[in-house]
This record gives C-alpha cells, structure tokens and sequence, in this order.
C-alpha cells in the first residue's frame, strides 16, 4: 500500500519479465544458476560467477533485513510524503539487494537490520515487490 | 600520461541566465582557447561530457558536432559521451588523445543549463519530466525509479546512512561540507550562494530525503567551463604556469551498479581512489589542495576517505568542525564553494577552480601553501555512487 498516485512502469523484456511478475502467485523470484548455486541480480541468461548458461527464475523465500534506507520528504511524483525508500539485503546471498519502499509500518519506524519479508503491489499487471516488518518466526 | 592542461574560461555562472548553452559553451571556450594562447586554428581535437541527448532537461550541454561547427574547427580527434570516469572521462579522453599524438590541443567543455530548464518549478524526479504518463523503465533505472526513488538524492542518501550507521558518522560532520563550501562562497564573485550560513540555518532547511537537507544538495545553475588539454612544449607557449596532468584514477573495480555494489559506504570512487596513486609516486600528503565533487555533501566525505586523506570511515571525525577543510587548514578543501554554493557547474568547475589555485589565480580566496606561495599539487574528483574520475595536478610554472 502507498498513497502514489502511479508507479512508474518496468519496461518489460525477456529477461526481465518473471520478476515483475513473479508476485502473481505471492512468491518473489531471482535469476538462480543450476551450475553453482548463484542468484543473479539483475537478471541475465548467463551466470557471470561460473559462465554457466542453465539460468532460471527460482523461488527465495522473499526475507531480508533493511541495508540501508531513506525517509524521502520532497514531493517528486504528486504522492503523499514521508514514505520509506529501502534497500533490502535477500536472505539467500550475501551482497543480493532490491530497492524497494517498506510498507505497513511508519516510515520514521525503519532501521538499518531491521528484518523484512516481501510484500507484493499488484498495479496494471506488474507486481512490486514491497517489504513490510517480517513476521516472527 | 604526457599532458598540460594549458588554459582554461568559464563563461557567466548563474540561476536562470536565459542563454543557450552553445552561447555559454562558445564563451567559455574562446576563454580558454585565448587563455591557451592558442587561437580556434590551433585546436585540432574537442571532447565533452555527456555529448547531446535531450534529458533531463539543461543537463546536457551542445554536442561536440554543434561546437565543432561553430567554431568551424578543423579535427583530428573528438569525443562526447556519457560512459567511463564520470565526468572526468572527457579530460581523461583528451589526456590520452594527446599523450598518444591523436592531437595537440584538445578542447574539453561541459556545460549546463539546468537552472534555466528548470524555470521556477525545482528540479524533476528522473523519469518524471514534461507531464503526462511516466515512460516505462528499461536498464538499470527500472531497479529503482518504480519504487519511487526518482533521484540521485534517494540513492546517496541510503549510502550515506549505511555510512553513519558502520561508522558512526553525524548530521553534524555532515554539515560541515556545507559550511564548508558556502564559506569559501562568499570569496568567490561568481558563485551563486554567498551569504553567511551558520549550523542553525543547515538544520534550519528543509529536509529532502533522510539525512539529506536542502542545503545537502548542489544548486542548479547555468554556465560552462572550458579547457585546453595540450602537449607537454607548449608550456613555453604561454604567459603563466600549467597544470600538468600527473595521474588520473579511472578505475572501477566493483559492479557497475547503484544497489549491488560491494561497499555501499564507498562505492566507485574506492577504486578510482585507488587507481590513481597506483599511478604516480606522489602521494596522499603531497597534496595541497582538493577539489571533491559535492553533488550532496556526503559525496565529498565519501572521496575524502577514497583518496587516502583519512581512513576509510574516518572522514567525519576529518571534517568535525570544519578547520581543517577550511581554506587555512591543513588540507583545503572545495575552495570556489564547491557545487552546493557555487553552483553546479557539474564537475568541471572543480577543474576550473584547482587549476585557477595552481596557477596562483584565484583571488580572495587564494590558498598559500605552507612554506609560501601557490599550491603545487591539486586532487580532483568528479562523480557518486557507480561512477566515479578523479585527477592529480601539479603546477608547473611557465
């Protein structure tokens, strides 16, 4: 949930197009490498660790924790202000990160380490991944 | 690397001039090229960052064709593009054009006209600008624009509050590159921010993006600044001493990215940093001045720490009270006022300004080295985030 008024729209590609629309079914994905195990980000069809070519679109368990973040306040878009710009580091890979907002707490709530889980926002057939405050365990 | 940098010219700085860029390029030019004591004849290559594409608006400059034809000048070498060193890449270009022989004289601008685009409606989100429906994100922008991180604001503010929270880094060190610079400001005629600001004013103005206040943030302006990047015997050539181009840090050894870089505190100028005093037997300490992009205040604490005049994480303890950046301090730090009060000339003005320092030049705001007289080695660093160029100077007299 946020009060923008639009997202700016991904333009979608082939190798692009399963993450933006990954959300579909409530799962985030990566690029994963069946070779040596690594998740490229942002998607490519060759494993830049191992030159491997069996690259596809896996699951993660969509949990990560706040690298860093920013509480923008200046109004760029006609939406509403403050909103929480976020960097998440992905449980799966250490050095794996999204850009991304946190939702479904205040913004001035937000801290680096802070744990998270993904939460998706459907728009015009394109699934963003959003985080909000992980649940515990 | 075999090259002077001969002669330089900027044209009028200032909010909203209401001239066209090639009008401003044109005048900064022809002060160098005089300055150069050379005439358009002589010049025989010309390169520019970022070259011609039409966004954001006043970003870009005229390309090298359009500058080219009006000076009606006669080239074995050009270049315009935005890829490489950050905005260094074109002096870097021109550097090695002539080291190799590709040409003599080189010609390098950069020129903006944002404040003008701008008009009175502030500066737009990438992504955002001339109304209507938003375009759809491809390469690397669709990683951060959709999230409504729509600008270069966002993004450095999440590495600098990384940066606080490894090192301990406060708003209050942070303030004094902006303190810093308007200082320096207000003994330099064509910045464009000269009043006094005290500690109260910086936290006094609005914030923009956490821990980013206004006063955090380069100001638009228009204006252009040009140079002549020359072989080496033409130092004879003119009336006043030279900068000779002693090194250049072009590196990037980490990935080329705003969110999966390795070290958010640092990012590329870590490896341009590093490259340049892998090339030269000068060091750190030999430095008299240093020139350090402040696109947002914290990118000139990021470079303070790239280039070895702190440890790495150490430039807020560096920076505290502001002494030692201080025009009289122990390493000067931005003496123009840097982009935050003097406007955003868009990295060349800190060239402009170190070679103007070398040279003995600069006015009020003079440095004298310890020992007496001008300063002998100048550091320059263009750039944030993934992309990052610096230069080490040093006078050589005429």
């Amino acid at each position: 949930m946020t009060d923008a008024p639009f997202r700016v729209q991904p333009a979608l590609d082939d190798d692009n197009r399963f993450f933006w629309t990954s959300g579909r079914d409530g799962v985030l994905r990566f690029a994963h490498c069946a070779g040596c195990g690594y998740w490229l980000h942002p998607p490519i069809p060759r494993c830049p660790a191992c030159g491997g070519r069996d690259v596809t679109p896996q699951a993660v368990s969509g949990r990560g924790q706040v690298w860093s973040y920013t509480v923008n306040h200046h109004s760029w878009d006609g939406g509403t202000e403050p909103y929480a710009i976020v960097l998440v580091e992905l449980a799966e890979q250490e050095g794996l990160r999204l850009t991304s907002n946190l939702v479904g707490c205040a913004p001035v709530d937000v801290h680096i380490g802070m744990a998270v889980q993904v939460a998706f926002e459907e728009r015009d057939g394109i699934w963003y991944p959003l985080f909000e405050p992980a649940e515990k365990d | 690397m075999d090259a002077i940098i001969s002669g330089i010219g900027q044209s009028a700085v200032g909010r909203r001039l209401g001239r066209s860029g090639l009008d401003l390029t044109l005048d900064a030019a022809l002060e160098a090229i005089a300055d150069a004591g050379l005439t358009p004849a002589d010049i025989d290559g010309l390169a520019t960052y970022p070259g011609a594409f039409p966004m954001p608006p006043g970003f870009s400059g005229p390309g090298s064709p359009d500058v080219q034809d009006a000076l009606r000048l006669r080239l074995n070498w050009h270049r315009g593009g935005i890829e490489g060193a950050a905005q260094l890449s074109a002096v870097v270009d021109a550097v090695a054009a002539v080291t190799t022989g590709l040409a003599r004289h080189v010609l390098v601008y950069r020129t903006v006209t944002e404040s003008s685009a701008q008009g009175s409606g502030g500066r737009d989100g990438i992504g955002l600008s001339g109304g209507g429906g938003a375009p759809k994100m491809g390469g690397a922008l669709q990683w951060s624009i959709p999230f409504r991180a729509y600008s270069a604001a966002n993004w450095l503010a999440m590495n600098c509050h990384r940066h606080m929270h490894e090192f301990g880094t406060t708003p209050e060190q942070l303030a004094q590159i902006a303190l810093n610079g308007r200082r320096n400001a207000a003994r330099n005629p064509k910045a464009v921010y000269r009043d006094a600001m005290t500690l109260e004013d910086y936290f006094a103005s609005r914030m923009i993006t956490t821990p980013f206040r206004l006063f955090d943030c380069d100001a638009p302006v228009d204006g252009s600044t040009a140079l002549i990047v020359s072989a080496p015997g033409h130092a004879s050539g003119v009336d006043h001493a030279v900068a000779r181009v002693e090194a250049v840090g072009t590196a990037l050894r980490g990935r080329p990215s705003w969110d999966q870089f390795d070290d958010m505190t640092t990012m590329a100028a870590r490896d341009a940093g590093a490259a340049l005093w892998e090339r030269t037997e000068l060091t750190p300490a030999d430095v008299d001045i240093a020139e350090l992009y402040d696109g947002f205040s914290f990118l000139t604490m990021v470079w303070l720490e790239a280039l070895g005049f702190c440890g790495k994480g150490e430039s807020g303890p560096f920076v505290e009270g502001g002494q030692r950046i201080a025009i009289d301090g122990e390493l000067p730090v931005n003496t123009h006022g840097g982009q935050l009060s003097a406007g955003r000339l868009h990295g060349f003005g800190f060239i402009h300004e170190a070679v103007l320092q070398l040279r003995g030049e600069a006015g009020d705001r003079q440095v004298t080295r310890r020992g007496g007289g001008a300063p002998e080695v100048a550091a320059v660093a263009n750039g944030g985030g993934p992309v990052a160029g610096a230069l080490l100077l040093v006078a050589e007299s005429a």
